[in-house]
């Protein structure tokens, strides 16, 4: 989600350059930065933007799983995906106190995300068709996001790194439970072992184009590394991505869609690695820019959620007002 | 009324014998329903027996930006520390 969380960002900064090399000299030296240090506007600005757009990743990403909360197979299958969605909407709990600790608040956020100001990944704007989507998501996109977060434990800003930290401790379970579906499904009888061939192909792409453009085509991404926001490359994560999910395919017996995938020896200092062959990046840029097949719908359900919402926040306000008002008077 | 939803810090205590410790923050109404969603968003698995909620805004922090000066006076004390003082080793562990 993750690497596409600095599309928009603006590094621009203006402080002296006195200023700024004592701050790189605090980032180079590994020291984690906290929400009252000094920091470049740009860092802050930055880290607003990508440690916001994660949290809407989170938030938004529980609909298309929450779809299938009540068409669940088995109550196992039920309870797990409960418990995967919630964990979803914590997520974005935790992305986005770690945001407000950089002087956003939630009201401008929520605002920014349901104007369509803010982005989110581009991966949930796809629709999930059938039960073995529930499969596919879990092991390729919390896969990928998994490969993208732990990257993310180490950043220079504190509050998201810890918020990381406990995103990672609890997602390994959601990878986890989507390859068993598809180990289930690709046990099972022909016609659900095509099922789950049918959506690696629909989902595969989708899930590598999480990682964001290549790194030459990756406007932010240059300051990102040197303020240690992001420490690997898009590229980078995206063939770790392939190269450990490959054999996962093969140990199910599905076949990757990619007919230009290729094993090179001389990668990865001899150790080899994946070749993937050319992403659409067309459609990449078309789902980003809100041309994608869920854009609206996403958009239209968390604005109704809002919306629907706004009575309860306003009773809790006043039945919270009305309590003070009792105990002042007692 | 003020339609903004308060900040309230978080701390758990993993087990008792521990002390509470900070784990996050979230926005809540009032101090009921901030204990409600401690426990929903950060006790999910079995993390804590005990939660302390606070108003954010009631909490007081020194200045990172004076960081320097106010721990610096400790940072020449090593006598404060028990390596500072040689003991012969024939007196074994003290």
């Amino acid at each position: 989600m993750y690497s596409q969380g600095l599309i928009g960002a603006d590094g621009s900064t203006n402080e002296t350059e006195e200023f700024l090399a004592a701050f790189q000299a605090r980032i180079d030296a590994e020291e984690k930065i906290e929400p009252n240090d000094p920091m470049p506007a740009g860092y802050r600005r930055t880290l607003v933007r990508q440690i916001g757009q994660h949290a809407h990743s989170e938030i938004v990403g529980m609909l298309p799983e929450g779809n299938w909360n009540t068409r669940a197979p088995s109550l196992k299958r039920k309870a797990a995906l409960l418990a995967k969605v919630q964990d979803e909407g914590g997520h974005g709990l935790y992305l986005y106190s770690a945001a407000e600790t950089l002087g956003v608040s939630r009201e401008q956020m929520t605002e920014e995300l349901i104007s369509g100001k803010a982005k989110y990944s581009s991966i949930f704007n796809y629709p999930t068709l059938n039960w073995a989507d529930m499969g596919a998501v879990g092991w390729l996109v919390d896969g990928a996001a998994i490969m993208n977060q732990i990257a993310l434990c180490r950043c220079s800003y504190g509050p998201y790194a810890r918020a990381m930290i406990r995103v990672c401790a609890e997602e390994s379970f959601h990878q986890r439970q989507g390859y068993e579906i598809m180990l289930t499904m690709c046990n099972g009888t022909k016609a659900q072992k095509d099922m789950a061939q049918d959506a690696l192909n629909r989902l595969w792409w989708p899930a590598l184009m999480m990682f964001g453009p290549h790194d030459g085509d990756s406007a932010h991404s240059e300051q990102s590394m040197k303020w240690k926001i992001k420490r690997f490359s898009n590229d980078a994560l995206r063939n770790k991505f392939i190269n450990a999910t490959v054999p996962q395919a093969e140990f199910l017996g599905l076949t990757i869609p990619d007919p230009d995938l290729n094993w090179d020896d001389t990668l990865n200092n001899g150790a080899g690695g994946y070749v993937h062959g050319p992403i659409d990046w067309d459609e990449f840029w078309r789902v980003v820019n809100g041309d994608g097949v869920m854009n609206r719908e996403r958009l239209a359900a968390r604005k109704r959620a809002h919306d629907d919402g706004a009575w309860v926040r306003e009773a809790a306000l006043a039945h919270a007002e009305k309590r003070a008002a009792r105990m002042a008077a007692e | 009324m003020t339609d903004v939803t308060p900040l309230w810090e978080v701390f758990i205590r993993p087990r008792n014998g521990l002390a509470h410790k900070h784990v996050g923050s979230l926005h809540a109404a009032d101090e009921v329903l901030a204990l409600d969603a401690a426990r929903d968003v950060y006790t999910r698995r079995e993390e804590g027996t005990s939660i302390w909620i606070m108003r954010s805004d009631a909490i007081v922090a020194s200045d990172p930006a004076h960081a320097d000066e106010t721990f610096d006076p400790a940072g020449d004390k090593i006598y404060r520390h028990p390596t500072f003082y040689k003991i012969p080793d024939e007196v074994g562990h003290m």
